[in-house]
């Protein structure tokens, strides 16, 4: 009897561990040099990666990236992660992206997504919005928006992955 | 009893092994919802609504298994919001499509989005804020038959609010990314990325007066070139003749565009300088069409795009009719420690766009008031000014809690040619704004915008609305919440009354939902707070928000 509950509970809840789980969507970008590339190229050795989407024209975005630039070297030792800025920006602005990744001397993996179609797929209707994704690239959490501070609540996401 | 739960269990637990064992697959979504009562207010020249409220509200939902993805999109108008085409009318699912990828073949039937290249013959695309949703209706192929070459085509329709357009677009698109293809190149510090593409419109001439043609194609190619530091990237476009018909369109000139950039960047410097030239180049799927409706081709604005809302005030819009406009942006940090830089580095952006109109005029006037008008490839003396814009920013964080940005823009805005108008003068308008933010707590901050804009009241220069000015407030508590109250004030000019537009808004934010509430006068324009930047209309009245993904 005690097995036979054992055994439902186990089949429960893997069952709801299940059901949370979000893949990462499949979808198509470029690099900064136009390269055309896919979502599916994303990997950090089974340790977490965060996904900001973001534009050069968005403050907030900026500010978030700014911010975490600072403390991006502390993050990466503790924890492994790896931080995947994805800019929607339009060929408006698409050419703006890589000089002025290097003028704020941002060290994260940078993609283009000029037609939105990544931004369309994880539902993103505005930015910024970030993601964060466990061992198996699964979404696991999510915000929309930042304000000063955001980046607290998201390293303690991050922490509480690698622990 | 045991032997009971054990039958129960057994009947159970094939479900959950299923569950485990076969994928079932997954799906998600997003909703946003925006909704706003309208008070009549002639001051500000908000009109009566009879409807008092209006909403407006969509819903993405997406299966996907393995290598399947099919999805749907819901939307709702009841009514449409004020700023918003009140074509787009009641409920329905204007977007539903499935796509799987086998083998590097990528198909998809029903709706999508793409884009060619840089866009100038074809992009397809949706801005849900500004009301921009012209999705494609059809089939698509992508195939990638090997590393470094990928292949697109399409067919279909374009969406028009709940309808189709008439047109029937046909597009192929190539591209080979020299990298990608050569092996012996893949350790290479420059690559070279070619593409090609041509679209072409079938529509009925139902024209009695003129024989317009059917069948109009456009062809464009485009290269990127980058090495290390540097990259170079450039599209050229050219459509045959398409004219309008009717009174006033009988232009049979051909159109062509021709977009170039090139870029320099290194750790703590990027600078880019860019042009464009565009000669009638408004191509649409529908080819009577106007406004932000049916557009094939896509040249955006090559001009700084402002968020500060007095920034903002008067935006520039590209006129795929005729036009040559230049851009040169650098943006430089001050090392930390320096004597600019600081303890934490300071950064500095210095923008210069400059929009002018063809020689003589575009192609446009072809058959309109020139029987062969074709204008030089390049002039800049003595041509009619659509636009120019100096602004400089300078952002600074001077300890761990206090951190500011400064601006100042110099523009020249053609009232007459952006926005249709018969002023005869140019708007000459120099904006100064200070934003400073200030940390109370490691979770609570302080922010706030002071801006000005001041416009030149000489003779040779309209003066508008005259002076402008605004203040904003904002705290916020991280991770969840945020307070705004702002205020725009004009001084009066000509024999407008004083006004004051002052609002108050407050967002609460808990990981994938957000929902915002707002209460003013709004002024049309860009309006950023809380995080996120939207394009709002002149009203007054309570707005909410909300946004949610799973």
């Amino acid at each position: 009897m005690k097995r036979l509950l054992l055994l439902l509970t186990f089949f429960a809840t893997t069952q709801v561990a299940f059901s949370q789980n979000r893949s990462l969507p499949k979808v198509d970008l470029k690099t900064m040099d136009n390269t055309s590339t896919s979502t599916a190229a994303f990997d950090n050795d089974g340790k977490p990666i965060v996904i900001s989407f973001w534009a050069t024209w968005c403050k907030p975005c900026v500010k978030e990236l700014n911010t975490i630039a600072e403390e991006y070297e502390d993050w990466v030792e503790e924890t492994g992660v790896k931080i995947i800025a994805v800019s929607i920006d339009d060929s408006r602005n698409m050419s703006k992206v890589k000089p002025k990744v290097n003028a704020e001397m941002w060290e994260y993996e940078i993609y283009c997504d000029p037609n939105r179609d990544f931004a369309r797929a994880m539902g993103v209707s505005s930015v910024p919005h970030t993601f964060l994704l466990n061992a198996d690239k699964e979404i696991i959490w999510q915000h929309k928006g930042y304000v000063d501070g955001d980046e607290i609540e998201l390293y303690e996401k991050i922490e509480e992955l690698v622990e | 009893m045991l032997k009971k739960l054990f039958l129960i269990s057994l009947t159970i637990s094939p479900l959950f092994f299923f569950g485990q064992e076969q994928d079932w697959g997954e799906v998600h979504g997003d909703f946003n919802f925006s909704g706003q009562t309208y008070t009549e207010d002639p001051s500000i020249n908000a009109a009566k609504v009879d409807e008092f409220f209006l909403a407006n509200a969509y819903s993405n939902l997406r299966f996907s298994k393995g290598n399947f993805t099919a999805g749907i999109r819901y939307e709702s108008y009841l009514n449409a919001l004020q700023d918003f085409d009140t074509r787009f009318n009641g409920n329905g699912i204007p977007y539903r499509f499935a796509q799987y990828t086998v083998n590097g073949l990528d198909v998809t039937v029903g709706n999508f989005y793409d884009q060619l290249g840089n866009g100038l013959i074809f992009r397809s695309y949706e801005e849900k804020n500004l009301g921009i949703d012209n999705a494609m209706d059809g089939v698509r192929l992508k195939y990638s038959p090997v590393a470094g070459m990928f292949l697109k085509g399409f067919v279909g329709t374009q969406r028009f609010f709940f309808e189709q357009g008439p047109g029937i677009i046909r597009g192929v698109d190539a591209e080979l990314n020299f990298k990608g293809l050569f092996s012996f190149l893949s350790e290479s510090k420059t690559n070279l990325i070619l593409g090609g593409s041509f679209v072409s419109r079938f529509q009925q001439d139902e024209e009695p007066a003129y024989e317009l043609p059917e069948n109009v194609s456009a062809y464009a190619t485009r290269t990127t070139i980058s090495r290390g530091k540097v990259t170079f990237n450039s599209e050229y476009a050219y459509k045959i003749n398409d004219p309008k018909g009717g009174s006033s369109g009988s232009n049979f000139a051909p159109g062509n565009a021709l977009v170039s950039s090139l870029s320099f960047s290194q750790k703590g410097l990027g600078i880019i300088l860019e042009g464009h030239r565009v000669d009638n180049m408004d191509f649409r799927s529908d080819r009577s069409a106007t406004g932000k409706e049916l557009t094939l081709s896509f040249i955006p604005a090559l001009t700084k795009q402002h968020v500060y809302t007095l920034a903002a005030f008067y935006p520039f819009a590209t006129q795929p009719d005729g036009e040559l406009g230049f851009q040169g942006e650098v943006n430089y940090t001050f090392k930390k420690k320096s004597s600019l830089g600081g303890k934490y580095g300071t950064r500095l952006t210095v923008n210069y766009s400059r929009v002018n109109a063809l020689n003589g005029g575009s192609s446009v006037l072809n058959g309109i008031t020139e029987e062969n008008h074709t204008p030089m490839f390049f002039s800049v003396k003595n041509e009619t000014l659509f636009f120019s814009d100096f602004n400089v920013e300078f952002k600074k964080k001077l300890s761990k809690k206090v951190k500011f940005t400064l601006n100042y823009v110099d523009m020249i805005y053609n009232k007459d040619v952006i926005q249709g108008k018969n002023y005869g003068k140019d708007i000459h308008a120099r904006i100064g704004i200070i934003d400073l933010t200030y940390k109370l707590k490691p979770k609570h901050s302080i922010r706030t915008e002071l801006q000005y804009l001041s416009a030149d009241k000489s003779e040779a220069y309209d003066q508008d609305q005259g002076d402008w000015m605004m203040a904003l407030i904002e705290y916020t508590i991280s991770p969840n919440w945020f307070f705004a109250v702002a205020d725009q004030y004009n001084g009066g000019y000509a024999d407008q009354e004083a006004i004051h537009y002052f609002n108050v808004n407050c967002g609460y934010t808990k990981g994938a939902n957000r929902f915002e509430f707002g209460y003013g006068k709004k002024r049309e324009g860009i309006f950023c707070v809380g995080g996120v930047c939207k394009q709002v209309p002149s009203s007054n009245g309570l707005t909410l928000t909300v946004t949610s993904s799973f």
